[in-house]
């Protein structure tokens, strides 16, 4: 689960991260106001999104006036912006981060991941802030420094000095240094997140070590234990179809094309995608309704997939091993018979009692077309695809 | 032979009094798993299906010479069992349970290195289907008339997935020695790596079946692996050629976040070190039949 960087920046300021002055705005007026209370002549105001690259998108803006706040806010409300990291439908913009512009000499990159490798936490850091963490690698790898953490006894303030003294921070720094690299760990170790990232850390004029951004995500499976971290959670920037299908318990990514796909397993619901694109097809979403595929599931699945206008033909691809071909055959004959579609449907089963299944579909009266191998299946899609899409036109032009 | 369970592995299951647990354990008795005790605390002294319930899988080991774990516990409670079969001294654990956080366990891992090698339990999971050596014991949640026995070995990071490659087996006839899930989360037990140098070292294993997927570092690391200590042929299938960067497909383990983590960086690095790769889902059993002839001729 991602968070705002506003939010971010106060939770690490709780574990001791020094972070700029800042306030947040629902508002253009707000954000105005938000910058006399902080005082100072230059602001920095920040589109509040769950996506990095904000700045090249036009999300951050240098202000030396209320006036110039309240224009360059009033620009971003509403909005969506569109990074490099959100896709062409860009993530709105309802919140604005208002914040002192701070001088600084230097900045750092500072990351702190979970390293599957090693299966630890590790510490990503380089001396070349400011540019992502790709760019960096791909430009400059030999400034990036790694550190893992023994998780029985945690980040060892030595290792903290060792990655500061590699930076390059200068030694009357080093304890400020060490100071953030440990609030940063606490804080992902804590509360259970799976990403930091400070971009850049700086040091400023005056010898002080900022966050200027911040990133924090959190692991899904742990946020039982952390219920004020998953109270951050903001649904204004999450696909409200995938949000939707969250609550239910369905794990569902909408993606451009025009197949509907209903699958149970997650491997499967990819092996599927697959096939429909190596059938000549692009797959409309990526949807796990569940190893057990109870008909509640799948009518739940068909009213979802349906909502995505863009979908013009249904493949349901389930099997079905302990459940048996015959009991999810019923399932999916009672889902569309509840749930009338207007595209095509071609359903495949595999597993245990396929013939039974199958008779169930072709007795239902439903116009299902039945495929035996999931390669059939996906050309079958893509041509009823094609040939429905051909009619569809036609209807709505009447 | 086969790898990690047979007739003679002694069956504890953790969290056997829960709804889907006395399910997968009837399923298993039938199968005829030597289901031998369940562990549940507070309810030591029931019995399920005629199997003795203990409170502490220490008292089950005592009382049962239980040697083999299932781990059927919910996610908040799963890090705890199974750091407690490693404790008991339970050889092989199977987790099923789908959600366990992360630095639960990347604790477990840590937990399970304080026993010196040779007294180390082997866990393979969470978020997997379990482990079956078809026509000897099954250990997890997948139905095992699906199975021939043989000398196939798979090894799988998704459930139905796995499914698919046994049922495409099976319609050509062809059996499977043991078929092991790892599971689909970030931190697992056992990598791709672990459960081929067991494949290697079998002799009842012939040929391996791998079956993996977008995201994390553990196919790369198999087809090193594969490239420099293998002699048996290894069939290879990897999901996910559409999944999009940076999205989490079901699988909390399943996310493209770096280079080589993609199914097409995969299936290229995979194929470069002589694994046979499946171009498409069907055609899993196509390709092992194919290389099974080779290898026979």
């Amino acid at each position: 689960m991602d968070i705002h960087e506003y939010q971010a920046k106060e939770i690490l300021a709780k574990f001791g991260v020094a972070v700029p002055q800042g306030a947040l705005a629902y508002s253009p007026e707000q954000a105005a106001y938000r910058a006399r209370e902080l005082g100072g002549n230059r602001w920095i105001v920040k589109a509040q999104v769950h996506a990095g690259g904000r700045g090249k998108a036009g999300g951050v803006k240098l202000c030396q006036s209320e006036h110039e706040i309240h224009d360059a806010t009033n620009a971003m409300f509403g909005r969506k912006l569109v990074t490099h990291q959100t896709g062409a439908e860009g993530k709105g913009i309802y919140r604005v981060y208002v914040e002192s512009a701070v001088d600084f000499d230097r900045e750092i990159y500072l990351g702190f991941v979970l390293d599957r490798t090693s299966q630890r936490i590790m510490i990503v850091a380089s001396s070349e802030g400011g540019m992502e963490i790709e760019e960096i690698s791909a430009t400059r790898p030999e400034s990036i420094v790694r550190s893992t953490v023994e998780p029985a006894v945690g980040l060892q303030e030595f290792q903290a000095r060792e990655i500061s003294y590699a930076l390059g921070v200068p030694t009357a720094l080093t304890q400020q240094m060490v100071r953030t690299l440990q609030g940063c760990y606490r804080a992902f170790r804590d509360l259970d997140a799976t990403m930091v990232e400070i971009n850049p850390l700086v040091i400023t004029s005056d010898n002080r070590i900022l966050a200027l951004d911040a990133k924090m995500t959190f692991d899904g499976n742990a946020l039982f234990r952390h219920p004020h971290v998953a109270e951050l959670r903001d649904k204004s920037q999450e696909d409200p179809r995938e949000a939707r299908a969250a609550d239910r318990g369905l794990a569902y990514i909408g993606l451009a094309g025009n197949i509907g796909c209903i699958v149970n397993g997650a491997g499967l619901a990819m092996a599927t995608m697959d096939t429909i694109k190596l059938a000549g097809g692009e797959p409309a979403n990526f949807l796990d309704i569940g190893g057990g595929a109870t008909p509640e599931r799948v009518a739940k699945a068909f009213r979802l997939v349906m909502s995505d206008e863009n979908v013009q033909a249904i493949l349901v691809n389930i099997f079905a091993g302990i459940n048996r071909c015959d009991w999810v055959a019923e399932g999916v004959v009672q889902a569309l018979k509840a749930n009338p579609v207007d595209v095509p449907v071609i359903v495949r089963l595999s597993g245990t009692n396929v013939e039974e299944g199958q008779k169930i579909l072709a007795r239902s009266g439903l116009p299902i077309i039945r495929a035996s191998t999931l390669m059939e299946a996906a050309e079958r899609a893509v041509t009823a695809w094609k040939n429905d899409s051909k009619q569809n036109t036609r209807m709505r032009a009447v | 032979m086969s790898i990690f369970l047979d007739r003679s592995s002694r069956v504890v299951v953790q969290g056997i009094t829960g709804r889907m647990a006395q399910f997968h354990a009837k399923e298993m008795l039938e199968y005829g798993t030597n289901v031998v005790a369940g562990v549940v605390p507070g309810k030591g002294g029931e019995t399920v299906f005629g199997v003795p319930v203990f409170d502490t899988v220490k008292q089950a080991v005592a009382a049962t010479g239980a040697d083999t774990s299932l781990v059927f516990v919910p996610p908040p409670f799963a890090a705890d069992s199974i750091m407690e079969a490693a404790d008991a001294g339970i050889r092989y654990c199977v987790s099923i349970t789908d959600g366990i956080p992360a630095q639960d366990m990347i604790l477990v891992k840590r937990y399970m290195m304080r026993y010196p090698r040779d007294r180390r339990m082997v866990l393979t999971g969470p978020n997997c289907a379990g482990t079956i050596s078809p026509g000897k014991a099954l250990l997890g949640i997948m139905p095992g008339h699906i199975y021939l026995p043989g000398h196939v070995g798979i090894v799988s990071r998704s459930g139905t997935l796995g499914y698919e490659a046994a049922q495409q087996l099976k319609d050509h006839g062809i059996g499977v020695s043991t078929s092991v899930g790892i599971g689909g989360d970030p931190i697992n037990g056992s990598s791709f790596r672990d459960i081929l140098e067991r494949f290697e070292a079998d002799p009842d294993t012939h040929v391996v079946c791998m079956i993996g997927e977008i995201g994390g570092p553990q196919e790369a690391e198999a087809a090193a692996y594969i490239q420099e200590n293998m002699t048996k042929p290894v069939i290879a299938y990897i999901a996910g050629l559409t999944a999009p960067k940076g999205r989490t497909m079901g699988h909390a383990g399943a996310i493209i976040s770096a280079f080589g983590e993609s199914a097409s960086e995969k299936v290229e690095i995979l194929s470069a070190a002589g694994v046979t790769v499946a171009e498409n889902p069907s055609v899993i059993g196509d390709t092992v039949a194919r290389v099974m002839k080779k290898q026979a001729a």
